[in-house]
């Protein structure tokens, strides 16, 4: 079974947002509202770095944790959705999530929160697949079309790469060993945890 | 009259008799998802339920991210 990841190289993003347009474009995202965007550290500086970011998908989300009305769940893919038809908008998995990935419309009189938005690997939320009230909460489901996010399959420079952890991981292993150097991947300890460190089993040394 | 304020009145409990509360809380169970159940993404016309085809189709398009694979074929 897959288990979905998004990776960013730093060292290959080229600040483009072209995977913000595709979002946009697939998802028919409103004004307001950016499931994906591009953060770059150092901007205007010699060896300046750009990230794409967007929900990562936590293998221990802090956003599922802390929602007053449990309207998070994991699909067996690993993918994190949400059902917005229980969602209050209460703004605390805006507060919980590291990487700013929540969103929420305002669209309303008094600055009014409304329902929580983020990315959905490109997964659709709980409603008939590719109906036109998924489509109209979540945006498309290209996973159910045997696609992965549009986001990383339109990145010209493949810098934001999405889809089976591992195969993900092999192929960012296999290109750092080629260019032999930036092999740090923001993001990653934050949202799939550490590895663990190896400790020696309980009981008597022999 | 008395009689026919009596059955008014019993035609009129009658009418609102339907009209009680609602349960509008589900059972909650801290810490576990409470809205619409998903489908899988396999579960569909295109792939027919078939989980392998679905992985294969999946996996084919996570190899085509990897250019050093994807250039020297």
């Amino acid at each position: 079974m897959a288990r979905m990841k998004f990776l960013c190289d730093a060292e290959r993003c080229i600040e483009c947002n072209g995977c913000v347009t595709a979002c946009k474009q697939e998802h028919e995202v409103p004004w307001g509202v950016n499931r994906r965007r591009v953060v770059t550290l150092n901007d205007g500086l010699p060896g300046e770095k750009s990230i794409s970011v967007a929900c990562m998908h936590c293998t221990d989300a802090p956003c599922m944790a802390v929602c007053p009305v449990d309207c998070f769940y994991r699909t067996s893919e690993g993918v994190v959705l949400h059902d917005k038809d229980l969602c209050i908008g209460c703004g605390y998995c805006f507060y919980a999530c590291p990487f700013g990935a929540p969103q929420f419309p305002q669209d309303g009189a008094f600055g009014l929160r409304g329902k929580m938005d983020k990315c959905t690997f490109c997964a659709g939320g709980p409603e008939a697949d590719n109906s036109a009230a998924e489509f109209k909460k979540y945006g498309r489901n290209r996973l159910a079309e045997g696609k992965l996010p549009a986001c990383a399959e339109m990145c010209s420079t493949k810098a934001l790469l999405g889809g089976d952890g591992d195969v993900v991981a092999d192929i960012y292993r296999n290109r750092v060993l080629k260019r032999g150097k930036g092999s740090e991947v923001w993001g990653w300890g934050t949202a799939y945890g550490k590895p663990e460190k190896g400790t020696a089993p309980a009981g008597p040394k022999s | 009259m008395r009689n026919i304020l009596t059955v008014v009145m019993a035609g009129c409990f009658a009418l609102v008799a339907g009209c009680g509360e609602k349960p509008q809380v589900i059972v909650y169970k801290q810490g576990q998802y409470q809205g619409k159940p998903d489908k899988q993404p396999w579960d569909n016309a295109q792939f027919k339920n078939d989980q392998m085809v679905w992985e294969k189709a999946i996996k084919a398009r996570n190899e085509s991210q990897n250019e050093y694979v994807r250039i020297s074929n």
